[in-house]
């Protein structure tokens, strides 16, 4: 649905972008992540057709954002940063000026703008002039401008930037249901609302892709050595010294205590070894009692951090 | 139309900023108090009779309105643009949908059109209350004035809505505007040090020195003609400045 293959956009001396290469699939819902200046919006804004790539290909829906720009613009919903509207007009009277605008039949207005209303949760203000809204439905109305006339693709920039947690709990149910429905390109500083909506995440900083991928399988990449928490009911010297003698085991340190024979232990074994296997068969040899067992993951915010510095070292 | 929409959306706008109407009544006061001079002047000057309503009113009350136009349409066309890139860039928001340049485009101008005569109208009620007072024998050359001046604040929306184009301030889009404006206006003033060949030349570019035959009830179609390319120049040159963000920084 979207293809971006080697992009690179210059402003003057000042290269934003340098090479973008990602793919997003129909019915998806993909992360864009990095930090400020990363070029996440300018990676939208040509994929919206605001501007057009210096070199490169980029496509929405199979068509060239230079050769097929009205076509893409007739598919997709844009929603930008700060969410730009005109505040002296009212909720319904500007819905209504976006559906002529897109080309929606007279006859289909009314009932699109009820339900991009009743979607963005806009029932209450729909008379009410923009200027005198507050952000948070601010943000309601540019979403629901993007929603109008059913767009294929949906690229939101930052769409909970800014809001109460209410309100953002709001504007990601929502952003849950479209997606499936439609293809969703999204970006975002907040990494656990990316790692919640999304299939996949591509990581962009200066200008460059850096990675591509699903949470799950980043994590597996980045992780290196895999890390247990396991509590054990035993001796903890010889739940110690007999877990260190299994092969792929590489630490084992004591992390907390649990009650009086039962301990935390905190395990760093080699990926390759079925660390599960190998601690049911030693426990069962030893007469151990396992009270828990939680294999810890990479947050996403050590992922990115992770994929930061591997960039930094490359340079 | 998409560029229906536009056009709706853009004269709510006017009607709905306070400012519109304080420049709506300094074009009232402005070209209230020219018709009452000149109409004072033809007084003084028909003391027999003999002078004609065309040539004696009309032509001073058209001639003063120009320049109360030159003063007006900037500050008409000034926002057409730059309020968009600078409003927390709507531009942004409005060239993503799927309108083309020229829908833009022709919505703007339309609205700016549509407020321009809508002023233009209101100075009708001089025409009504001459047309009471003496007749209304001469409304023919009265129609080829208005025209005049339709044609000519077709061309100097034109004109302002380029200079809009091209920047975010609307007070720079004012400005450069006027002076554009005015050396369209001065353009002609400085006869003697320009040879005889480069007058002529210098008259057939000048915007108003083309309005005086249609001041006399006499509708040029050279002039009609000039009035038109010249507008469709600038909105050309418009659309270009419009166009212009899909091929800046290709290689």
């Amino acid at each position: 649905m979207i293809e971006v293959e080697n992009v690179t956009k210059e402003f003057g001396s000042v290269t934003a972008l340098k090479g973008v290469s990602f793919r997003v699939e129909r019915g998806q819902a993909v992360g864009l992540l990095g930090p400020n200046g990363a070029g996440k919006t300018t990676i939208m804004r040509v994929l919206t057709c605001f501007f057009p790539p210096s070199t490169g290909v980029a496509k929405v829906c199979g068509m060239d954002v230079i050769r097929h720009s009205l076509d893409i613009r007739r598919r997709t919903g844009y929603f930008l940063e700060s969410a730009p509207l005109y505040v002296t007009m009212s909720v319904s009277d500007f819905l209504f000026f976006v559906c002529g605008v897109k080309g929606v039949k007279r006859s289909h207005r009314k009932n699109e703008v009820s339900e991009a209303i009743e979607l963005c949760g806009l029932q209450h203000v729909g008379n009410r002039l923009i200027g005198n809204l507050s952000k948070g439905y601010k943000q309601r109305v540019g979403l629901a401008q993007a929603l109008i006339n059913q767009p294929q693709v949906l690229i939101l920039d930052e769409p909970t930037i800014g809001l109460d947690p209410e309100q953002v709990f709001g504007i990601r149910k929502l952003i849950k249901v479209l997606a499936g429905e439609r293809t969703i390109l999204l970006s975002s500083h907040i990494l656990s609302e990316v790692s919640m909506l999304c299939n996949k995440i591509i990581v962009v900083n200066k200008g460059r892709t850096i990675a591509e991928d699903t949470s799950k399988n980043l994590n597996t990449i980045l992780q290196g050595n895999i890390l247990t928490k396991v509590q054990i009911e035993g001796v903890p010297r010889l739940v110690i010294r007999e877990l260190e003698k299994v092969k792929g085991i590489f630490k084992v340190s004591t992390h907390e205590k649990r009650a009086d024979n039962i301990l935390e232990y905190l395990i760093e074994s080699d990926k390759s070894l079925d660390f599960c296997k190998a601690l049911c068969e030693i426990a069962f040899s030893n007469n151990w009692i396992l009270r828990g067992v939680q294999t810890l993951k990479l947050s996403l915010e050590e992922i990115f951090l992770k994929l930061m510095a591997q960039e930094e070292k490359k340079n | 139309m998409k560029s229906c929409s536009i056009m709706k959306r853009e004269i709510v706008q006017y009607f709905s900023a306070p400012y519109f109407y304080v420049l709506m009544t300094i074009f009232l006061v402005l070209s209230g108090y020219f018709f009452y001079t000149d109409t004072v002047l033809f007084n003084l000057m028909n003391f027999r009779g003999t002078t004609s309503l065309t040539r004696g009113l009309w032509a001073y009350y058209f001639n003063d309105l120009r320049f109360v136009f030159i003063l007006i349409m900037p500050l008409i066309t000034m926002r057409v643009f730059a309020e968009e890139k600078k409003l927390g860039t709507t531009i942004e928001l409005i060239t993503t949908y799927p309108l083309k340049d020229i829908e833009i485009l022709t919505g703007k101008v339309l609205a700016c059109l549509v407020v321009f005569v809508f002023m233009l109208s209101l100075s009708f009620i001089n025409v009504i209350i001459i047309g009471i007072i003496w007749d209304f024998g001469e409304i023919a050359s009265v129609m080829s004035g208005y025209l005049c001046i339709f044609f000519l604040g077709f061309a100097l929306i034109s004109c302002g809505v380029f200079v809009s184009s091209l920047t975010d301030n609307q007070i720079v889009a004012s400005l450069g505007t006027m002076g554009l404006f005015t050396l369209f206006w001065f353009l002609t003033w400085n006869e003697m040090i320009v040879s005889e060949e480069g007058l002529k030349i210098l008259k057939r570019l000048s915007l108003f020195d083309r309005t005086f035959d249609f001041f006399r009830g006499i509708i040029n179609s050279k002039d009609v003609v000039y009035f038109m390319l010249f507008s469709f120049y600038f909105l050309f040159l418009s659309l270009q400045s419009l166009g212009s963000r899909s091929w800046k920084g290709m290689k």
